[in-house]
């Protein structure tokens, strides 16, 4: 073993309790996790059927997310039974286990990858697993984020570990200035579109370069967020001086004496000069024009300025199906301009792009104007801080003045689990991660694209390339 | 809880090659709302499973007679990608499926159908695309897959495959993860120790 190392490594070493076998199997040790009232029930009670406790509950933190209603007026009950079902008993669970949870009228409250780096829960050098896949997210505060199943939420609380199985690495450098209206949502959006929906599969991601350097915390997070959607099961950025201030001073940060003692360990949390990685990809930034999905994956995915592809040019027998499926799902034709796409419905959203400068980002963009008369259009804050922030900011004034719904905190319809349902057939540009088939309802239609494109496209009623969309304010 | 041991089973494959087939997909939202594992059969592949009207899509692989009652299926890249719901690897265990053959998992389902028992066997794009070929023919869709001796039989032929011994271990004899873990507490409270010593904002 030579004594250069990644962030990862670094991260699984510092983490290994014991080795498992010569195949790269390692208990490893888990500092926090996240847990939600829709992928934990069944944990909770496997507990309770084995009699098992919970290791360390001061290191899980549970949030209602998921199955809660959006309404702009936020009460507690809720009409749904099955959802009320899991919110009460992700409340009992908590209780009888002993774990803080930030319930639906707790000012706290918000999608989990959005307010556990908020409240300062996720820190530099941390490794969380948490029953969502959009775990990754934590990446861009120099920790390392997995998603996990059901069986592992219940193994990690009995334990505080995981058996885990090394992961090779890839390296992506990204440099370059990114053009005025780019985000890192683009910058994701086309990695995605370049290696692939399983081209980081059995990967952890590190990002690294002046693109990277240059973006703040928050746009970081969308990078890392999405760095799922291309298999990863992980994704790394170097904790750098912007990290440390955005979480300084966050509730659960450290305090004082220990705090300065964090900074200086975190700042040896980066990839050793001459670490090797399993595989190497570089993006030219200054190149990318803004990106939006055609189809139902998210590696689906051309610059604003292109066409819808033909299946006609794919030789791959494979992805050749995919494509039709895709566009017939779509109702979608070849060749028709990506930005003649007729919208019926905006959503900015998720825990990919919901955050104030999300919101910051979008309300410059449809100040002063109004939305498409034939366009339903809702902001979904990323926590109820955000919506706060938003509100106290004017943020929430322009939206509702510009025919914006301005609605509570909630992963929404981002995957559709509460009443935030699309009806078959509805065309939906989306600020969220995924445009699976029937994700944000049955027969429904997601563009995926940037807050700001999906701003723009609210306006215009259609697919709108925001470069061209005018002065911004 | 211990799992039903995985040695050697046999039964029908069916096929599902379309690449990145995601668990919204496999179990769609309106079958997520329990607090226990059960019902999960009904909502499998849902909307492709069954027409607006109820009622089964006969154009959908498993409700085809050759394919009905299938025990594995053969799946293409990517199966299983997208969100960590735990419900799609329940729902395929409650439809009796034990095994999925294919080129490429998704890592969180991976890890999910490890949990449950039901083995995944990966093989390279061109022996899974012949494996395809032949499940797709319903004389010929009937297979043996042995866990033990790492072996697929199929009409003349047998397919090999590779499996890291630590879950081939956990599937042949059924294993409670949870329990072996917690065998090795006090190895895990030391290090804990150590861990919170050198890193105190962690406490």
């Amino acid at each position: 073993m030579t004594s250069a190392r990644t962030l990862y490594d670094k991260h699984i070493d510092s983490h290994t309790v014991c080795r498992l076998d010569d195949q790269g199997h390692v208990l490893l040790y888990i500092d926090r996790q996240v847990i939600n009232e829709y992928t934990s029930p069944q944990a909770f009670s496997g507990l309770r059927e084995a009699k098992r406790g919970v290791w360390r509950p001061g290191t899980a933190l549970a949030v209602v997310d998921h199955v809660n209603p959006t309404a702009p007026n936020r009460i507690a009950a809720m009409s749904d039974a099955g959802g009320a079902r899991q919110v009460s008993y992700l409340a009992e669970n908590c209780r009888d286990f002993g774990i803080e949870l930030l319930d639906i009228l707790d000012k706290r409250q918000g999608i989990e990858h959005v307010i556990a780096p908020e409240q300062g829960f996720i820190l530099p050098g941390m490794v969380i697993a948490a029953g969502d896949s959009h775990t990754t997210t934590y990446g861009a505060l120099g920790a390392f984020g997995f998603g996990i199943g059901t069986s592992e939420i219940e193994h990690l609380l009995a334990s505080q570990t995981l058996v885990y199985k090394r992961l090779k690495t890839l390296r992506v450098t990204v440099d370059g200035e990114l053009a005025p209206g780019l985000t890192s949502k683009d910058v994701i959006m086309a990695l995605i579109g370049r290696i692939g929906a399983s081209g980081a599969t059995g990967y952890a991601i590190e990002f690294r370069g002046s693109t990277i350097d240059a973006l703040s915390v928050e746009a970081r997070m969308t990078i890392c967020n999405m760095a799922v959607e291309a298999g990863a099961r992980g994704a790394f950025m170097a904790p750098d001086d912007k990290v440390f201030a955005y979480l300084k001073d966050k509730p659960r940060a450290p305090k004082g004496v220990l705090w300065e003692q964090a900074v200086q360990t975190w700042r040896a949390l980066h990839s050793d000069a001459d670490a090797l990685f399993d595989r190497e990809v570089s993006l030219d930034a200054s190149a990318l024009e803004p990106m939006v999905t055609w189809g139902t994956s998210p590696d689906q995915a051309s610059p604003i300025g292109a066409r819808v592809p033909d299946p006609q040019d794919i030789s791959d027998l494979i992805l050749r199906q995919d494509m039709r499926r895709a566009l017939t799902y779509m109702g979608l034709e070849a060749g028709m301009p990506l930005s003649d796409i007729v919208i019926s419905h905006a959503f900015i959203g998720s825990c990919t792009n919901a955050r104030i400068e999300d919101l910051r980002d979008a309300a410059s963009v449809v100040r002063g104007k109004r939305v498409a008369e034939h366009v339903r259009a809702m902001i979904v804050p990323g926590s109820t801080e955000v919506r706060d922030q938003a509100e106290a900011e004017g943020l929430a004034a322009i939206f509702i003045d510009a025919g914006f719904e301005w609605r509570q905190s909630g992963c929404s319809m981002c995957l559709a689990m509460n009443d935030d349902v699309l009806a078959p057939g509805d065309r939906c540009a989306s600020s969220t991660n995924r445009n699976f088939e029937g994700r944000q309802g049955a027969g429904a239609r997601t563009h995926l694209m940037s807050p700001a494109m999906v701003a723009a496209a609210a306006i215009t009623g259609r697919l709108t390339d925001i470069r061209h969309f005018g002065a911004r304010a | 809880m211990s799992l039903q041991p995985f040695t050697q089973v046999s039964g029908k494959a069916a096929p599902m090659l379309a690449a990145n087939i995601d668990t919204d997909v496999i179990m769609p939202k309106q079958f997520l709302k329990g607090i226990d594992r059960s019902g999960l059969d009904r909502g499998l592949f849902f909307d492709l499973r069954f027409l607006p009207d109820g009622q089964a899509n006969p154009a959908f692989v498993l409700n085809q007679p050759a394919w009905q009652g299938a025990s594995f299926m053969v799946v293409g890249p990517n199966f299983g990608c997208g969100s960590s719901r735990e419900h799609a690897v329940w729902g395929l265990k409650q439809m009796g499926i034990r095994a999925l053959i294919g080129s490429s998992f998704a890592g969180i389902f991976y890890d999910n159908c490890q949990r449950n028992g039901v083995l995944l066997i990966t093989l390279d794009e061109p022996v899974l695309q012949r494996l395809g070929q032949v499940v797709s023919q319903p004389e010929t869709a009937l297979i043996n897959v042995d866990l033990e001796t790492q072996q697929i039989r199929l009409q003349g032929e047998v397919i090999p495959f590779e499996i890291d011994t630590l879950r081939k271990t956990a599937l042949v004899l059924g294993l409670d993860a949870i329990g072996s873990t917690l065998q090795r507490s006090e190895q895990i409270k030391a290090f804990e120790h150590q861990h919170l010593t050198a890193n105190p904002w962690l406490s």
